[in-house]
């Protein structure tokens, strides 16, 4: 079955959302992979958003973090702190991040490209929930696209901690122990973080994909954890589901 | 107690517990009729150089008359809390780069630019590249932390978050040992802006607010803000507040001023109300792009109209936001 890349990032990012776990999304691919895992095998996935909906039953792609679709059906529309506090606690499994620039260790650029803070050449949003989301829940995962610019040895700005400068630096820094980057899906492989250096790897190749267009998509060293395994192709079941029930405008898949 | 480590970034507004009890001491406790216009409201209430915050969730519940009225007043030489600002954020940066002062002189930074997954605003982007702007960096939780520890009447209060970044590095935060586990906190000041504008469902005539859906951060704003501009969709009588009193999320004494301003959050999204106006905002966007069509643009929707319902108005009036409506409902009629 023909699908295109957008399609498979979304499968990969669902299908590492397990049963019964709680998972703070932003609007797009994070919403899509929550929504696609609730629709097979995670049924009490429990979506989370940083504005305060909790456990809605999405009726279609909310636009905004905020909007109405957040809270529909949901079991509380609360305030941004009760959201942001229950991750604190040590409550929220999973998070959806993305950025501009990401380093070997996961450390996230969304604030500006340039050297000069009061004057950018580039000024983005900046963290809005991301760095606190990244420090309080226990795994992240990052979706983004793969390019040596975006894949980069140092982030302009440290917007949102990954592992900061390698093991032990998160827990140094003060953030909570046991919390951390974990998986990044992109368009070319699934990618993962070596046990003792905290440095990004490759776990599996998109199919067609090898193992030095990877490498050369990476503008730092990137190890490979090996057997290197090939990533499973969505299944029809996914497809089906994707197309006719999480994303029938294509908002996201079409893109 | 011991300080760890410092971010370098400007603290623009007194996080003094204090001087915020001496300000309070002087708000009226009285119920009195507060009802009045956007444009009394921001004249009596919104000084140049006053540190401004607006509730909502960016193009979610939003005040949007107050932030035009804002623009449209020229007000100078604002702070502002830039917490979840999107749709507000563009709308206040009309007031920077276009030959009419500069609204914007001192934002503090969670997340600005940006419309979510709408793309960036060009003439955000503008006014945050000129370095006419002195910033301030945060994040999300740590930005409402600081409006929660204001509500508390606190000083400051401890978090989790924003440790070992650059984010740190440019707020005005401060690394502290916890004096009981000794572990290390950030230490999140106090944000009392000058005055706030919070969009709602309801308000009775002295002020008591209702709201539905999600609060973001407002309820807290409501309280850290030293005045506090109320716009509503529906004025309600007080005997319903009074009916109902555990509906009450914002009481009286916070409030300075109560405006009824249907729709109010249009082209935002307004909980139970109607959705937001994808359309007006993809083209708000799109003629940000060249400076002379958004100043066309902005002429004809912001400058040279003389009140919020005249806006409405040029947008479509009520068959476009009977639209919305249906949307909102998921009634899939309006497009």
């Amino acid at each position: 079955m023909n699908y295109n890349a957008m399609e498979l990032m979304i499968c990969c990012a669902a299908r590492l959302l397990e049963n019964g776990r709680t998972v703070a999304v932003g609007t797009g691919v994070p919403c899509a992979a929550a929504m696609l895992a609730q629709r097979t095998h995670a049924p009490d996935l429990v979506i989370l958003f940083e504005a305060g909906g909790v456990a809605p039953q999405l009726p279609t792609m909310p636009i905004s973090v905020g909007d109405s679709r957040t809270f529909h059906r949901a079991v509380m529309a609360t305030s941004m702190a009760d959201i942001m506090e229950a991750c604190q606690r040590g409550m929220i499994d999973y998070t959806f991040l993305g950025g501009a620039q990401i380093d070997a260790y996961g450390n996230l650029n969304s604030t500006l490209i340039g050297n000069d803070y009061q004057k950018p050449k580039v000024r983005f949003p900046g963290s809005g929930g991301a760095n606190d989301l990244a420090s309080l829940c226990w795994r992240i995962l990052v979706v983004t696209n793969h390019d040596p610019r975006r894949f980069v040895e140092k982030v302009d700005f440290l917007t949102t901690p990954g592992y900061l400068t390698g093991p032990g630096a998160r827990e140094a820094a003060g953030l909570p122990p046991g919390t951390g980057p974990y998986r990044v899906i992109t368009d070319l492989a699934v990618l993962g973080y070596h046990e003792q250096s905290c440095r990004m790897e490759i776990l599996s190749l998109h199919p067609g994909v090898t193992r030095e267009q990877v490498l050369k998509a990476t503008g730092f060293a990137l190890g490979v954890r090996e057997p290197l395994e090939l990533t499973s192709s969505p299944t029809a079941t996914e497809l089906r589901i994707l197309r006719e029930e999480v994303d029938p405008h294509r908002y996201i898949i079409g893109r | 107690m011991d300080i760890l480590s410092r971010g370098d970034g400007p603290l623009f507004v007194d996080p003094s517990a204090n001087h915020a009890r001496q300000f309070f001491s002087t708000k009226a406790r009285a119920l009195v009729d507060k009802v009045t216009t956007v444009a009394e409201a921001v004249r009596d209430l919104v000084h140049d150089g006053d540190y401004l915050a607006i509730g909502g969730f960016g193009c979610d519940r939003i005040p949007t008359a107050v932030t035009h009225e804002i623009v449209r007043q020229r007000k100078q030489n604002l702070g502002f809390a830039g917490h979840t600002a999107t749709h507000d954020f563009q709308i206040l940066c009309a007031g920077n780069l276009l030959g009419r002062g500069q609204t914007l002189a001192r934002v503090d930074i969670a997340y600005v630019v940006g419309l979510e997954a709408r793309g960036l605003s060009p003439h955000a982007r503008r006014v945050m590249e000129s370095g006419e702007v002195v910033c301030t960096e945060w994040s999300n939780y740590t930005l409402a932390v600081r409006l929660k520890a204001a509500a508390m009447g606190l000083p400051f209060l401890p978090a989790r978050s924003l440790l070992g970044t650059d984010s740190f590095r440019r707020s005005a935060a401060q690394v502290i040992a916890c004096p009981f586990t000794g572990e290390r906190l950030a230490a999140i000041p106090a944000l009392y802006p000058d005055v706030a504008a919070i969009h709602v469902h309801e308000a009775d005539r002295y002020g008591n607010c209702r709201l539905r859906g999600t609060s973001v951060a407002d309820l807290d704003l409501a309280r850290a803000a030293r005045k506090l501009i109320i716009t509503c969709e529906r004025l309600i009588p007080h005997e319903e507040i009074r009916q109902d009193p555990t509906r009450t999320v914002i009481p009286f004494f916070c409030v300075d001023a109560v405006c009824e301003v249907p729709y109010g959050s249009y082209p935002g999204n307004m909980p139970y109300e109607y959705f937001s106006d994808e359309e007006h905002l993809r083209r708000w966007l799109e003629a940000e792009r060249e400076p002379e069509t958004y100043q066309r643009f902005l002429d004809d929707y912001l400058f040279g109209v003389k009140d919020f319902a005249e806006y409405l108005h040029r947008c479509g009036g009520l068959p476009r936001l009977q639209q919305l409506r249906q949307q909102e409902f998921l009634l899939h009629r309006g497009r």
